[in-house]
């Protein structure tokens, strides 16, 4: 088990990186607590696999260092890492049967068959997989194979990382659930540090401890899930995380005043805005907007149920501005007023929030 | 790791070193080649080249064995294509009986149906014609161009040619304007295997033909026993026998593998 | 995929059964019908029964072929088979040299086959052909027009140089589809490359090895161009396979009847030994 380091990391797939769009991944520097679940989310061709792969050993980067426990590994290969790694499609030895390949990784390193029983019997347990031991890899759904190779993850107790590459797309959804809370539950039991990479904010937030959310081969912000939600870094997190995702309107900001359409909004960091931004943003999301006796002009243009809240569109002037209404509260006609909560509405200068600059 | 790629290497010289040899008798006089071995041409020619390109019976093999070649190429694709996409799409009376009925004749030997061929297309009036041998080479290119095209259709979605009919095609329109456009790849590995296996074929080719259509394989023959030991002739034709077959493989480079690793046994 | 049952696709069908019908049916009743008449020439045909078919399954001629042909057959395979898995294993899987590679090994597959059993003629002579100059420089006494092991040496060089690339490719093909994931997860489990081999790609290439193994028993079950062309079946016999042997006995002696009983053998050896081979390999994957 170890801590992460990724110092300054930098990759590219051409071998003489020119432009800025070259780079699968932009400079990166993290840390890793050991036994953390940490979850790397971003949308396809951000650069997560990439990061994956450098981290595993599969790829070498092209600038910067990798630590485990502060033990340079940047050239190590992934044997030499001690490390496991869960792909997008399942991968099982089609010869071998299910205890085979369990074993598999284990036989490889040479530990006693005694030991190797007794590992494969537990993460069979732990997986429900016991009743198939003997049978045929090749036979099984597709859930029954991706569990062996979670398990084939799981059985060595010395790995330093696990890491999961979307190990749930090929998942039915409703087994989806049940695998997720499988691994969580694992996670607590054998502590081990383990990596998730998904596109799904779901599985991202349920099971890591720790989101690192990553856009254009760049990390743009990690925190608690508590954190990316009420108080996203970039506008493109406010989007992409939650449902519906932030509104981000184009403000103004002078003397320390925000305000959208020459109405005053209150705001968290309008007042340590400098003022040399090419773009200014307000984002906030639609659980912290409200409608009010007074506030920004809008129509309400549409209104969808979504179980215990209503999420209403609303129009001001030219642009959509969400919000969710509780289940059982009226929704007037006609004109209304919004109201933003001042404690969760800030202010983006060319997508990053302001004061939080790097 | 680099030195694996010896392997390869080695199999390739192997398999360079005969050619190059043709090749370098095909540029010496016959005096040089009878005078003795030489690892390359001293006394450089060309005539048996130039022989080859003004003396009809040489080049009008080539002529012969490129119109019958592509005649049966042709043909193959034209009548694999609707009986693949019935093999991809539908399940029929005697579907499987069928397939392994046209799989079986690749495995006839030419020289069972040599004499028969004979006898057949003299009797329908078509001996020493290119479409005879166009028609014979069938009989193994027809099951082998549709093994390839079942299989790369198969790899094609169903939902696409409902989505057709949906909206409203005929049957004959969008296969034309739609699924042939789609299956392009496979049309060129099946037309190319076709070309291949025609172009190589010499026994039914020599049975069929007398002096009209007569290959330049066959052509070749006539070297050794007519005009004498004329090996550099010899190897000259031979050389011009290589070149469509690496014109053809450069083109379809990036196909032949994916060609190979699809259609089932 | 789930294939709708409609019987109005025979109407697709139609063209290919036609054709190759005509060119399967007709000539096979042809040989059929020798193989149980007596003819005396001039079109006139007696009902001999299956005396034809004694006589050919009988003849020390006809087993010495077969034996001839077995032997060659099993030799090439098992050269051939080993030979061109390791050459696509050892190939490179990406970059510019791939296509290099590919268009060179494809290469003898598009020669003519008489000109590749010229090409080896002239190849292999003592005297002015490389081959036979560098065995003979090396103090080994050969000569294949002369020496039967010289012959067959020979005839099974030019045939692994002939057809190991459909091997190579056809392996290769199969090596190039099997997902990186694969060869990542081996990796991550710390697997050598003994166990990568055993366990990946052996059991992914099982398909294309079937292919493989089948289309090279049938095309060297039914050799005859190149080894006429190179040896002319001799010296004496020595090379004389069934194919050639057929080919003497209808073309060269116009003994119709025995010749057309050993066609109808010849091709159900094939038939039967192809079948054979792909019931046990499609059980063994069923297992």
């Amino acid at each position: 088990m170890a801590k992460i380091t990724l110092d300054a990391l930098k990759h590219s797939y051409y071998p003489n990186p020119q432009r800025e769009e070259d780079w699968a991944l932009k400079r990166l520097t993290l840390e890793w607590a050991d036994g953390g679940a940490y979850a790397l989310l971003g949308p396809s061709g951000c650069g997560k696999t990439t990061l994956l792969n450098l981290i595993s050993g599969l790829l070498h980067p092209t600038e910067g260092r990798i630590l485990f426990n502060d033990r340079d590994v940047t050239l190590a290969s992934p044997e030499e890492r001690n490390i496991a790694q869960v792909f997008q499609f399942p991968v099982i030895y089609d010869t071998m049967t299910v205890y085979d390949n369990l074993a598999f990784p284990l036989r490889n390193r040479g530990v006693a068959e005694p030991e190797v029983d007794k590992r494969v019997r537990e993460i069979a347990h732990m997986l429900e997989l016991d009743a198939m031991l003997k049978s045929r890899a090749a036979g099984l759904t597709a859930d029954g194979k991706q569990k062996i190779s979670l398990g084939r993850g799981l059985v060595r107790s010395d790995v330093n990382v696990i890491m999961f590459d979307e190990p749930l797309t090929v998942i039915d959804p409703h087994l989806k659930w049940v695998l997720r809370s499988k691994l969580k539950e694992l996670h607590r039991r054998i502590s081990r540090t383990m990596i998730y990479v998904t596109h799904d904010q779901t599985e991202a937030l349920t099971f890591a401890d720790q989101v690192v959310v990553m856009n254009n081969g760049e990390v743009v912000q990690t925190g608690t899930p508590v954190e990316l939600f009420e108080r996203p870094m970039h506008t493109f997190v406010g989007h992409f995380i939650g449902s519906p995702g932030m509104n981000v309107l184009t403000c103004e900001v002078k003397d320390g005043q925000a305000s959208v359409e020459g109405y005053p909004v209150e705001t968290v960091n309008a007042a340590e805005y400098k003022g040399d931004a090419r773009r200014l943003e307000l984002g906030v999301r639609p659980e912290f907007v409200t409608l009010a006796s007074s506030g920004i002009p809008a129509n309400i243009v549409k209104v969808a149920d979504a179980g215990r809240f209503r999420i209403v569109e609303a129009r001001a002037r030219d642009r959509s501005i969400k919000l969710l209404v509780p289940e059982g509260r009226p929704i007037p006609e006609g004109e209304v007023h919004l109201a933003f909560d001042p404690r969760h509405t800030q202010v983006y200068e060319d997508g990053w929030m302001v004061g939080a600059r790097r | 790791m680099r030195k694996r790629y010896l392997i390869p290497l080695i199999y390739i010289i192997f398999l360079m070193l005969p050619i190059y040899w043709l090749v370098n008798m095909s540029f010496k006089t016959t005096n040089e080649i009878l005078g003795g071995f030489t690892l390359y041409p001293h006394q450089l020619t060309l005539s048996n080249y130039v022989t080859i390109f003004t003396d009809p019976s040489w080049y009008m093999g080539y002529v012969n064995s490129i119109t019958y070649v592509v005649m049966n190429t042709v043909l193959s694709v034209l009548v694999a294509l609707p009986a693949a996409y019935a093999f991809s799409r539908y399940r029929f009376l005697g579907d499987k009986h069928l397939f392994f009925w046209l799989l079986s004749n690749r495995m006839a030997p030419a020289a069972v149906f040599a004499l028969p061929f004979l006898q057949l297309y003299s009797a329908v009036g078509l001996f020493d014609t290119h479409l005879a041998v166009a028609l014979a080479h069938t009989l193994f290119n027809i099951p082998l161009a549709v093994w390839i095209l079942e299989g790369f259709m198969s790899g094609v979605p169903k939902e696409l040619d409902e989505t057709a009919y949906v909206d409203g095609y005929p049957f004959w329109k969008f296969f034309i304007r739609i699924f042939i456009p789609t299956i392009a790849a496979g049309i060129g590995v099946a037309a190319f295997f076709c070309f291949m296996f025609s172009w190589v074929e010499l026994l039914l080719a020599k049975t069929l033909t007398a002096v009209a259509a007569k290959p330049i394989a066959a052509a070749m023959t006539k070297t050794a026993s007519t005009s004498g030991y004329e090996l550099g002739l010899l190897a000259a034709a031979g050389v011009l026998t290589i070149v469509p077959g690496a014109f053809v493989i450069y083109f379809v480079r990036n196909y032949i593998a994916k060609g190979f690793a699809l259609g089932r046994v | 995929m789930n294939k709708t049952f409609d019987n109005r696709a025979w109407w697709l069908v139609v063209p290919v059964f036609l054709m190759v019908a005509f060119n399967a049916l007709i000539p096979l009743m042809t040989v059929v019908n020798f193989s149980v008449q007596e003819s005396f020439g001039d079109n006139v045909f007696f009902w001999s029964g299956v005396r034809w078919f004694e006589q050919v399954l009988n003849s020390e001629r006809f087993h010495a072929a077969l034996l001839r042909q077995i032997i060659f057959t099993a030799l090439v395979l098992l050269i051939e088979v080993p030979l061109g898995l390791a050459i696509a294993l050892a190939m490179p899987r990406k970059g510019p040299w791939v296509s290099v590679c590919l268009v060179l090994m494809a290469l003898p597959l598009l020669i003519p086959w008489n000109v590749v059993g010229a090409m080896w003629n002239i190849f292999a002579l003592p005297d002015i052909g490389f081959l036979g100059k560098l065995i003979n420089s090396l103090g080994i006494h050969y000569n294949y027009t002369r020496q039967p092991l010289g012959a067959w040496f020979t005839t099974v060089l030019m045939d692994v140089w002939h057809w190991t690339s459909l091997v190579v490719l056809l392996c290769y093909a199969g090596l190039v589809s099997i997902p990186d994931a694969y060869y990542q997860a081996a990796k991550v489990d710390g697997a050598r490359p003994w166990a990568v081999f055993r366990y990946i790609q052996l059991p992914k290439l099982k398909h294309v090895l079937t292919i493989a193994i089948l289309l090279r028993f049938m095309d060297s079950f039914m050799i005859y161009t190149e080894v006429v062309v190179l040896t002319g079946g001799g010296p004496g016999n020595s090379t004389t396979f069934l194919s050639i042997d057929l080919v003497k006995m209808a073309l060269g002696q116009f003994d119709l009847g025995p010749a057309a009983a050993m066609s109808i053998v010849y091709f159900l050896i094939i038939l039967l030994a192809s079948w054979l081979f792909y019931t046990l390999m499609m059980r063994n994957e069923a297992r």
